[in-house]
């Protein structure tokens, strides 16, 4: 492979410049203006810094919950796209929309109107405390925001790929003697996986980043509720700005290796599905995913 | 959104200023203040239009204090500050450079024209009957208050409570700690600023005692719903002292020092005393505080001098990273 493909159009070093321009702009110098930033600090107070017992309970509790939000909306997500695609009932484009409402609404407002229904006098909440559970304020709580706010990702982007998805393979492999799990897990598994992994990277990667809806849940406890937003912002609000970059770099750090890791599993995950003979229609579909930006 | 709406009320500002006649100031404040300072800036306008035919006209800006002060730091042409700490006008000298670090001598009382305490807000016929700080460390009450660390206002709910005390025990201030300690265990949520913490007690209904601003207590009071709750004045409480600065450099540039600094000398003047009274701040001027004196609660008061020192030293002992506040939930 060379560095240039032949192209039928032109262009390649004009839409090449621009794209990294455009990405220096917007992305790679306010990044690398926070490393700098953190640069003013020695390593040992650097180190000090991110290692102190506050900041690494906050990661555990910014990553582990981003973890499971997101895995619960991989999970629920495929659920609600097959509904959406496969089932035609009333008010389906009413549903269908209200699937987007999570990226309309300012975090704020989720946030407040969650904390009202799981408090421990809210619709929700009250049940749930009859039983022993606590939602608001306590880390169940973060995770129920983080999963609120990344809803659409998952369904946005396995949609389109189980919409392509032809009924007649389905009824291939049930002719060719699969039973149904067989030609689930075998036949549309496979082909909406690397779709499915896009929307729970973005979901993920979003709740990492979340703070608005999260602080009003929380009950921001240090070393019990406290993400690591909110710690930035604590230290920020003391006019430490070394400190707060210093924890945005480990965070900038943390993130950008797992979703490399992830994007590389995925790359894996889909030539691995390639060479296993099963179509490849949908191949290039995760690349056609919608992509969000933070609302 | 508030930063470009910002944005434009200063381009539209600016286009105004050109016009001889017309002045523009920009009044950099925290979140409670927005009432007091809109009769207020009505008030001086009148003021000044008679005093030197001067149309002026104050913008204002409102917001978690610390980040309204950051803002001017990175560069918010704010022509005068009126802060809820005067940390945050020493950041802005400190950092920024913007005005001199003598400000607070500059003007009568430390640079603080109103002032206001600390008290708590109970459920109606306060039925864990709490009556002083020393009820609220008792076991099995809970105490709303927003984090120290990011909201100016419970920084003074916890300088209230150290104050109360460091002064029941002569001093002690391991004994002050302790208390301390235990009054945070019976907090079960820290909200980042006061609003919320107020949501949180009134509309969430949790905790049986909020510890607040006497102005926005007596303010809200009416909102709050007078049924559902009432008012609990401790036996001594801290004396708050908000702080307001002119910021020279901007002023100077924008050639606005004189009707800046003559805002906030106004504000001392009976008329801009009588004001503050009204929305429940505090005044400074004797007279007019007799003649407010019912509607404010009678309260011994402390002042932050008396407990621990300034600013700077109260921030380095209690709330500095790995301070007293820290060492409450991470103890050492």
């Amino acid at each position: 492979m060379t560095f240039k493909q032949r192209s039928i159009l032109p262009g390649f070093g004009l839409t090449l410049g621009f794209t990294l321009t455009y990405l220096s702009l917007i992305v790679l110098i306010p990044l690398s203006a926070t490393f700098l930033k953190a640069s003013s600090l020695s390593w040992a107070a650097f180190w000090h810094i991110v290692t102190s017992p506050r900041a690494l309970a906050s990661y555990r509790l910014t990553f582990g919950a981003s973890l499971i939000a997101a895995l619960i909306n991989l999970f629920f997500g495929m659920l609600l796209a097959w509904v959406l695609v496969r089932y035609n009932f009333p008010g389906k484009k009413i549903f269908d929309s209200m699937v987007d409402l999570p990226f309309a609404l300012p975090t704020a407002v989720a946030g407040i109107a969650l904390t009202t229904i799981y408090s421990t006098h809210g619709w929700v909440g009250r049940y749930l405390d009859s039983i022993g559970i606590k939602a608001a304020y306590s880390p169940l709580g973060v995770v129920i925001a983080l999963t609120f706010i990344g809803l659409p990702f998952v369904v946005r982007t396995v949609q389109p790929v189980l919409e392509d998805l032809d009924k007649e393979m389905e009824e291939a492999a049930a002719s060719l003697g699969a039973n149904r799990w067989q030609t689930f897990s075998r036949v549309i598994l496979p082909s909406v996986a690397p779709a499915a992994l896009t929307g729970f990277t973005m979901a993920f990667a979003r709740a990492i980043g979340e703070y608005g809806s999260v602080v009003f849940i929380s009950g921001n406890m240090p070393m019990k509720t406290e993400i690591t937003p909110l710690l930035i912002i604590t230290k920020l609000e003391q006019y430490d700005y070394a400190g707060a970059t210093a924890i945005a770099v480990v965070m900038l750090v943390f993130s950008f290796t797992m979703l490399l890791a992830i994007n590389l599993l995925q790359k894996w995950s889909s030539r691995h599905h390639h060479s296993g003979g099963t179509p490849e229609v949908v191949e290039g579909e995760a690349l056609h995913a919608p992509v969000y930006a933070e609302a | 959104m508030k930063r470009v709406s910002l944005m434009l009320a200063l381009l539209f500002a600016l286009s105004l200023s050109s016009a001889a006649q017309n002045v523009t100031l920009l009044n950099v404040s925290y979140d409670p203040t927005r009432e007091l300072y809109q009769d207020y800036n009505a008030a001086f306008a009148r003021y000044w239009k008679a005093k030197s035919g001067q149309t002026v006209n104050i913008q204002q800006s409102h917001g978690g204090s610390s980040k309204q002060a950051r803002a001017v730091i990175d560069g918010l042409e704010a022509d005068v500050v009126t802060l809820a700490l005067a940390y945050d006008i020493d950041a802005i000298s400190e950092r920024a450079h913007l005005l001199p670090a003598n400000w607070q001598s500059r003007l009568p009382n430390n640079s603080s024209p109103y002032t206001s305490t600390i008290i708590f807000l109970v459920r109606k016929g306060n039925p864990k009957q709490i009556k002083d700080w020393d009820d609220l460390v008792r076991p099995g009450i809970a105490i709303i208050t927003p984090n120290p660390k990011t909201s100016g206002g419970a920084r003074w709910n916890y300088l209230g409570a150290w104050g109360y005390a460091f002064k029941k025990n002569g001093g002690d201030e391991n004994k002050a700690k302790e208390f301390m300690s235990k009054l945070y265990k019976n907090v079960p949520v820290l909200d980042s600023g006061a609003r919320g913490a107020t949501t949180t007690f009134v509309e969430r209904g949790m905790g049986d005692v909020l510890i607040a601003w006497e102005n926005e207590v007596l303010l809200g009071a009416k909102d709050l719903g007078q049924d559902k709750f009432d008012i609990v004045v401790p036996s001594i409480s801290i004396l708050c002292e908000p702080t307001v600065s002119l910021v020279d450099k901007v002023a100077d540039k924008k050639g606005t020092r004189a009707v800046a600094q003559a805002y906030l000398e106004y504000l001392y003047s009976p008329e801009g005393q009588e004001i503050a009274a009204k929305r429940y701040y505090r005044p400074r001027s004797e007279a007019v505080a007799r003649k407010y004196g019912n509607q404010f609660p009678k309260v011994k008061l402390f002042t932050l001098a008396e407990i621990i020192g300034d600013w700077q030293k109260t921030n380095k002992i209690h709330f500095a990273d790995g301070g007293l506040f820290d060492q409450i939930y991470q103890p050492q």
